[in-house]
């Protein structure tokens, strides 16, 4: 006899469980479960496009509201993807729109939108309420004002960091006067210097619900003013430019504006800054929860007394202009600190352009007991500096290290670095995420396979010695997900030795190693559940012997098998599409 | 480095270095800085901005304007030539390979830009360049690993503050009697050549259009008739508007200077473009 539950009432438990780990843990109890799920699941998470076709999803989750899709491999974000690799959103939409005519929400990253996809959008669904297009490409302004126009309950248009194509800057008036549901509203991105600047003023006014805005440099600083005024409930705020002649009215005017802002916690924005504007922001800082001036050219002595207003800051992104003294201040001050982010003003240079060196990095690790992500450029690092780091913070899930020079050995004693990143993964038991830079040897491999367990993803630039290294890892990182490597000598053994890993993985990016055609083809061959994608732009890779290294080497399992939207410099090692092409 | 052969702009070659090495570049009289990298001793830059913002008067060699007004500087080659040459009339002076002329260089004591500056400029990998050569060790594509969002922003904020930049640079470009404007990344062409060719290529749509009315036959190439036609029926000049908003002449400053100081580009109609260069059009007109 059976006992179960009517549908209806396991339907409604489930509408508790919202993540997607769970959600797939309770589709695989049973198959009445897997049934009952998959009708009721409305939010759909693919970290990867091209994994499973959108005919597959839309036929497992009829029900969807919300989709969630990733495409180009990270590497894309340093320009090691050629143009036109992939990663259409078009697809999607098209599928999406006969068959999820009530989709909500569509968050994409680092995928390829064209105005025809955005108007797609604003058509196909009517009841459409939140875009988020995270460093995308491909579209402009045009089809901005047709989302703008069509969708009369949007709540959120997110741009953040997407390359749009500025034809006008009167898209925003695109937006009906019946519009007053926008929640969250972030242009940064944008480039263009005319911005319809009365047009947001109205938009701004007559949402009372905006949470979030982020403006972006065309709007002066004369103007945040008034937008603040109309916006006091804002909680994220992105100023535009934050340079002006300073003119006491303008700058009381301002710091009026802010400190009617009672929720405000969050800023950003700060495309070139003038100090003596800085203290217009006083009366928020005692509330301020995360501050992003990685943009502003400001000089630590002015960066740390903005800094030391705020101590319940726990999300600081900086230039390494803040240096190892306004480190040193944040350690002190802010004791909530979680994340931290410390960017080059200088990458290029040949010689250090200010004092930032590992010591920053150090005074924090101790100062700040509740650090879990770090992202840091320096130029120089000491395996002494690692450890104590790994000592102080055995907390921190992500740590990002990039030493500005390749190969760059501990400065003080010419080691390599491998012991302090050894350090890193010993003492951080739950480290998701890491990188490393500088000097490395196969040995930091060895640390990061024997200890790195909860390791989700791995990038590596210009390190190792051989195989054994990426054999460690693949057989040692329980939880790995995600593996980008470049330039590290890396061949075919080890990959053929961990095939089956693979199909563990999202993906796999090498790129500047040492991976035969030949392994490849092996590859594609042997593990069908794998895309084994050969991308070289020079020519094709069977033009030269087998033996010889592919330049780019993308592998990710996927269930829709290989695909069809290659350019031509991306081959698949799929033996049957292989031989068709 | 040996000099690269000189191109007008739809690739016919030029005739002598003779003629090159004895050139003067003609420069412009705004002192905007040059472009130089961000670490480059500062003498050096300053006696760079000196040279290069020295006036100069005319063109090099025979048909010199002494009255200082500037004159169109499709000098040194023959009418028929210059003929052929002008859909989008250019300066020649301009037309001289990479962005280091190499006639300053012949032309005294001045100090060339630098070259690993041009090289890392050309490094840096805007979004839309993917395999650039390394000039130096240091460089490498991708690395370190910023998000181009993030250079093109720190190359925006370094262009105001007059220092060197990298990432991308639009600019809007119109042409008269188009319907619709379109940009380009400056930062993509490192010549004006370069510059040329992609905005003709951009705008061939319209300048066939405008002579459709002369029942001129498609065209798949640049015939020499053709051109003959196109430039008689309707000449075209390329210009720009710079910082100061006054509207230029493109060709006559160093290719770096140009790309700093353009915020926008226009292709006028040569009639009016007679008041940016009177000579010139004159003598385009002339041909026949």
């Amino acid at each position: 006899m059976a006992y179960s539950f009517p549908d209806e009432v396991l339907e409604h438990v489930f509408s508790f469980i919202q993540s997607d780990k769970d959600r797939n843990a309770v589709s695989l109890v049973c198959k009445s479960w897997y049934e009952i799920e998959r009708w009721c699941r409305r939010k759909v998470f693919i970290g990867n496009c091209y994994a499973v076709s959108p005919r597959m999803v839309i036929r497992r989750f009829p029900e969807v509201r919300s989709i969630k899709l990733k495409g180009k491999p990270h590497f894309a974000d340093f320009n090691l993807v050629p143009d036109g690799w992939g990663g259409y959103v078009l697809p999607w939409i098209a599928e999406m729109a006969g068959a999820y005519p009530w989709l909500e929400e569509i968050r994409l990253k680092r995928m390829v939108v064209t105005d025809e996809s955005l108007e797609l959008i604003a058509k196909s669904f009517k009841n459409f309420k939140v875009l988020v297009l995270f460093s995308c490409e491909g579209f402009s302004t045009d089809g901005l004002a047709a989302i703008a126009a069509s969708c009369k309950n949007l709540r959120e248009l997110d741009l953040r960091e997407s390359e749009v194509d500025d034809l006008s800057g009167h898209w925003l008036a695109h937006f009906p006067e019946t519009c007053t549901s926008l929640v969250s509203l972030n242009i940064s991105c944008l480039r263009s210097d005319e911005v319809s600047f009365s047009a947001l003023e109205r938009l701004v006014g007559r949402c009372p619900n905006l949470r979030s805005l982020r403006l972006n440099r065309a709007v002066t600083l004369d103007k945040i003013a008034n937008i603040l005024r109309r916006a006091p409930q804002l909680v994220d705020f992105g100023t535009g430019y934050y340079a002006a002649e300073l003119q006491p009215d303008v700058f009381s005017n301002l710091a009026g504006a802010f400190s009617s802002c009672k929720e405000l916690k969050s800023l950003s924005g700060f495309w070139d800054v003038v100090p003596a504007y800085l203290p217009a922001l006083y009366s928020i800082c005692p509330r301020l929860t995360s501050l992003n001036l990685s943009y502003a050219t400001i000089q630590s002595p002015d960066l740390i007394k903005l800094v030391s207003h705020c101590p319940r800051l726990q999300r600081l992104l900086v230039l390494d202009y803040v240096e190892d003294s306004g480190l040193e201040e944040l350690a002190s001050s802010c004791k909530d600190l979680q994340e931290l982010r410390v960017f080059p003003s200088d990458p290029f240079g040949a010689e250090p352009n200010v004092s930032l060196t590992e010591q920053g990095l150090v005074a924090v690790s101790l100062g700040c007991p509740k650090l879990r992500s770090v992202l840091y450029f320096c130029r120089r690092m000491s395996n002494a500096a690692l450890v104590t780091i790994a000592q102080n913070r055995p907390n921190l899930t992500r740590f990002r290290l990039c030493i500005i020079e390749p190969k760059t050995p501990d400065y003080l004693t010419l080691e390599p670095l491998d012991v302090g990143f050894g350090a890193i993964v010993e003492h951080c038991k739950d480290l998701s995420r890491l990188s490393l830079s500088g000097l490395l040897t196969d040995h930091v491999f060895e640390y990061i396979g024997t200890y790195g367990k909860k390791l989700e993803m791995l990038s590596v630039a210009f390190a190792g010695d051989s195989d054994l290294g990426l054999h460690h890892v693949l057989s040692g990182c329980e939880s790995l997900r995600k593996l980008e490597i470049r330039d590290c000598p890396f061949g075919d053994k080890a990959l053929l030795a961990n095939a089956a890993k693979l199909e563990t993985m999202r993906s796999l990016w090498m790129s500047s190693c040492a991976v035969s055609f030949g392994a490849c083809k092996l590859l594609g061959q042997k593990m069908p559940k794998l895309n084994v994608e050969v991308i070289d732009e020079t020519e094709p890779p069977d033009s030269r012997p087998e033996s010889c290294p592919v330049d780019k080497l993308y592998i990710y399992r996927s269930v829709a098998g290989p695909r069809f939207d290659m350019p031509p410099f991306v081959w698949t090692m799929d033996e049957a599409v292989r031989i068709l092409h | 480095m040996s000099t690269p052969l000189e191109h007008d702009y739809i690739g016919l070659s030029e005739t002598s270095s003779v003629e090159r090495s004895s050139e003067k570049i003609p420069s412009s009289s705004s002192p905007s800085s040059s472009s130089t990298h961000p670490n480059e001793d500062k003498t050096t830059r300053t006696s760079l901005n000196l040279k290069e913002t020295e006036l100069r008067l005319g063109l090099p060699d025979a048909i010199d304007g002494p009255n200082g007004k500037w004159v169109f500087p499709m000098h040194g080659k023959s009418d028929v030539e210059l003929a052929k040459g002008a859909i989008l009339a250019f300066p020649r002076a301009v037309l001289e390979g990479k962005n280091n002329l190499p006639s300053m260089r012949e032309v005294g004591g001045l100090p060339q830009s630098p070259n690993p500056v041009q090289d890392k400029n050309i490094l840096v990998p805007s979004s839309n360049e993917h395999s650039n050569p390394p000039a130096s060790k240091a460089q490498v594509v991708g690395w370190p690993p910023i998000r181009s969002f993030r250079k093109n922003t720190m190359a925006s904020n370094s262009e105001k503050n007059g220092e060197d930049a990298a990432g991308c640079h639009y600019v809007k470009v119109s042409m008269d009697g188009a319907p619709y404007l379109r940009k380009v990344d400056l930062k993509t062409y490192k010549t004006y050549m370069e510059l040329s060719s992609a905005l003709e290529k951009m705008f061939t749509c319209f300048t066939l259009g405008h002579c459709s009315s002369n029942g001129l036959a498609v065209r798949d190439g640049l015939s020499e008739s053709r051109l003959m036609d196109l430039l008689h029926g309707s000449e075209y000049v390329l210009t720009y508007e710079d910082k100061d908003g006054d509207w230029m002449l493109v060709g006559d400053v160093p290719w770096e200077m140009f790309i700093n100081s353009c915020k926008r580009l226009r292709i006028v109609k040569g009639s009016e473009a007679i008041g940016l260069a009177p000579r010139a059009m004159e003598k385009c007109k002339n041909q026949s």
